[in-house]
């Protein structure tokens, strides 16, 4: 590794306390128990790969059962056991499982899988190298906020060992159907496992935003002002405020739920539920629904938030061009994180809400649309008359850019009450969500998977299987949720088991049909993109210090950096962006390269060391 | 990682890190506590009469006791801080050792006040519980285990001042101060929210 000659440079012991060396830790806190942040964003990056393929294996039971209803899961079917999982001897899908499947893949893609890819991983792996110090301020406090999440899974895949299966409420798990399990007091039931899963992975996440906020804070290189900070870094930032102050209502919320659900209390159960168990009553069901959204709905900027930062990078350095309107990005990434804090009734228009109110949080949801688009607005500037180099990186930032037009458009349609009453709940959300939070998240996971993968392992991601995994993963995608906006329009119910019980959605049955092929087509698509980062990993061409030419910091860290990440001192001159930088022979200009410039109209020209120092020597 | 590099200097704020993360910490802490709190409102305005009631089976002189109790052991945790900070061990080991002393004795009373609510059945689960008891044992519940999770790190503070050299880091012990006010300021709101409001 390439440590090893930083550490036999410089052999003097030093005062620092919480910092281990790293070539004399035996190989579990090395690889397993590690404080250093590149190896928790390998865990993280390793875990979130995992849940995504359990994830997606839900997702496509779903599909069969939605395009072939009564047909036997192919292959897999027979294996299933047939208790509540299976019809007996069949192979069919049960709706008790069906529902199942449903909460799963939700909780799981959400919980597991894009917060901690977005928060996470990105949050571990770029914070501490892009703002040019050695690790996170509190290092130890950063590995159990990864040594949460595993346990925390297998919390939540321990369901389907009880006697009722997994969680099947929902990944909203709205109340009195999450609570009231039909099951005596103290009974552990795949719902109950689910609370306690989430409460961990809540816990995980706000240990891990708050070393972010500290880091951010405290750490940044010398002569780092706060607006010389990479968009990633500002998103990620953001983000962690988020986190900070939304999960934990969230975790009240579980808690309560907790009790309704194991000790038969009733926070969220209202009187005079007709039930086989007794329930004292008193509570209000759509209490929970407020408390939830309160969280959930910040949470869904917790997903994209990460991810539009990391797309800002990305195209800055593949146009060639600084970032379109550098503060207003920052601006609007507070902005929508303070909008998101304002907005959760937009879910709840349905539930039985006072108009007046619904107003407001109508009102409120749609201004949203105002620095959303001032994002798009600027990534569009930063193309305009960019050098575009169409690296698979960049691929999948505009495919970010795109997907996350259509779904912000439709986010547009089901916030204005109206015509949410149409769409409420119907595939025309589903197809709303995925556009967000696949086209949107997911392809932004990608982008920086691939723009980071050099720093992270010192070898280069194949382009020819990066670009084959972005064109399937890109037609799939579409071919698959594209089709539900029809679907969602023509009435079709989400979490129904069967379409064809109903007449009018029997015209709908090929729709269906095409989308479940295009969810096959994209969750095999997917096995290319595991196949290059493990082929990479052994076969890949060795990655320069800066592969890219970009400008930001990690970019002056050795090519596969080890404990303490730099190998040189790193002092900020300028900001992020500066590309194409008139007077300059390269057209990039790192931020920890010396050298002086001026601002003329908005251009950076750089200015001669002799012209700079004229008469003053 | 090495002397040369001037990449772990001074926090660019001046706070210390520990310090920084607790302050985040406390936000979120606050804002759990505001989730119950939420509900709590919510709650008791659609069920006046019945919180009323069992407001009345609380015990507020035991809880008076133990307000004051907290109260005193945030006031030794500060003057065990200040003790620490000018180097005098002895004193640090008196006020630190009346802190842990001062959250054992709210367990205690504590413990007291909840066996009785064993004996009514009143606790989650039992016969004779309600919607008020519920946030009265999910409140109280997580308050006291936010007290021992402060005790644990105090027990090992004091141990470690027993050693040659004393406890080294003041300002771990004032981060953890800032904790131990917090819970203290918690149960400040949780007193009077259940014990007090009903009249």
């Amino acid at each position: 590794m390439s440590t090893a000659t930083i550490e036999t440079a410089t052999p003097v012991a030093h005062e620092d306390h919480g910092h281990e060396h790293h070539h004399d830790l035996p190989w579990y806190r090395k690889y397993v128990f590690s404080t250093d942040h590149k190896v928790i964003a390998k865990q993280f990056m390793l875990s979130s790969l995992f849940f995504l393929f359990i994830g997606g294996a839900f997702a496509l039971f779903i599909r069969w059962q939605l395009a072939y209803p009564g047909k036997p899961v192919p292959v897999i079917g027979s294996i299933l056991p047939a208790t509540w999982v299976t019809e007996p001897g069949s192979g069919i899908i049960t709706p008790e499982f069906y529902t199942q499947l449903l909460t799963m893949h939700g909780s799981i893609m959400i919980f597991f899988v894009i917060i901690p890819f977005a928060a996470g991983m990105f949050g571990n792996f770029c914070i501490p190298l892009m703002i040019g110090t050695d690790d996170m301020a509190l290092p130890r406090l950063n590995m159990w906020s990864f040594w949460l999440v595993p346990p925390a899974g297998l919390i939540m895949m321990a369901g389907f060992f009880t006697d009722t299966g997994y969680a099947a409420a929902g990944w909203t798990s709205y109340p009195p159907l999450s609570a009231m399990t039909g099951l005596e007091k103290f009974t552990i039931s795949g719902q109950t496992l689910w609370l306690i899963s989430v409460f961990l992975v809540g816990f995980s996440s706000i240990m891990g935003a708050v070393n972010y906020v500290t880091t951010v804070l405290n750490k940044r290189a010398k002569g780092m002002k706060l607006f010389d900070m990479p968009l990633t870094v500002w998103a990620l930032f953001i983000t962690a405020i988020l986190v900070t102050l939304g999960t934990p209502v969230l975790a009240a919320g579980l808690a309560m739920l907790f009790m309704d659900n194991f000790l038969h209390t009733s926070f969220f159960l209202p009187d005079n539920l007709v039930t086989s168990s007794k329930y004292f009553g008193g509570g209000q069901p759509i209490l929970f629904q407020h408390v939830f959204w309160f969280y959930s709905h910040p949470a869904v900027y917790i997903m994209i938030l990460p991810l539009m930062g990391i797309v800002s990078d990305v195209m800055a350095t593949f146009s060639r061009k600084p970032i379109y309107g550098y503060k207003a990005m920052v601006f609007a990434i507070a902005g929508i994180a303070f909008l998101g804090f304002v907005v959760w009734g937009h879910h709840m228009f349905q539930s039985g809400m006072n108009p007046l109110l619904g107003t407001t949080f109508m009102l409120s949801t749609i201004v949203i649309a105002v620095p959303s688009s001032i994002k798009v607005f600027n990534w569009l500037g930063t193309l305009w008359r960019g050098n575009i180099k169409f690296s698979t990186a960049m691929l999948n930032a505009l495919a970010f850019v795109s997907m996350f037009i259509i779904g912000g458009l439709s986010g547009v349609f089901m916030a204005s009450a109206p015509v949410d009453i149409y769409i409420h709940d119907t595939y025309f959300i589903v197809a709303h969500i995925h556009y967000v939070l696949f086209g949107g998240s997911l392809f932004g996971i990608f982008a920086g998977i691939y723009y980071w993968y050099p720093k992270m392992y010192g070898k280069m991601l194949n382009e020819r299987w990066g670009k084959l995994h972005f064109v399937l993963t890109f037609i799939t995608f579409n071919l698959t949720f594209f089709p539900m906006h029809v679907l969602g329009l023509g009435g079709h119910m989400r979490r129904i088991y069967d379409p064809n019980v109903y007449d009018f959605l029997k015209g709908l049955s090929d729709v269906n049909e095409v989308i479940t092929i295009g969810a096959i087509g994209l969750g095999f698509a997917q096995l290319v993109l595991v196949f290059n980062v493990l082929w990479s990993l052994k076969y890949g061409k060795r990655a320069p210090r800066n592969p890219w030419r970009a400008n930001s910091l990690e970019w002056a860290a050795p090519e596969h950096p080890g404990h303490g990440n730099f190998d040189k001192d790193i002092t900020v001159y300028r900001g992020p962006y500066e590309f194409s930088a008139e007077g300059r022979k390269s057209d990039y200009w790192p931020q920890w390269e010396p050298g002086s410039s001026k601002t003329v109209n908005h251009h950076t020209i750089a200015v001669e060391e002799e012209t700079r120092s004229f008469g003053s020597h | 990682m090495s002397a040369a590099l001037n990449l772990s200097h001074e926090p660019v704020t001046k706070i210390a890190h520990g310090k920084m993360a607790m302050w985040a910490f406390l936000a979120s802490e606050l804002m759990f506590f505001t989730g119950f709190f939420g509900t709590f409102i919510v709650l008791r305005n659609t069920n006046y009469q019945a919180f009323y009631d069992a407001s009345h089976h609380l015990s507020w002189p035991l809880a008076l006791l133990n307000t004051f109790i907290l109260i005193g052991s945030s006031l030794t945790m500060a003057l065990a801080i200040y003790n620490l900070e000018r180097k005098n061990n002895g004193m640090f080991q008196t006020y630190l050792g009346l802190t842990i002393l001062g959250a054992f004795g709210f367990l205690i009373v504590k413990y007291f006040e909840y066996s009785a609510k064993w004996a009514d059945g009143l606790f989650p689960g039992q016969e004779n519980h309600t919607l008020f008891y519920s946030f009265y044992f999910i409140m109280t519940g997580f308050h006291a285990l936010h007290v021992i999770a402060g005790m644990i790190p105090m027990a090992f503070m004091l141990m470690k001042s027993y050693t040659k050299g004393g406890y080294p880091y003041p300002v771990k012990v004032e981060t953890l101060g800032l904790y131990w006010h917090f819970v203290d300021l918690m149960w400040i709101f949780i007193f009077p929210a259940l014990y007090l409001i009903f009249p």
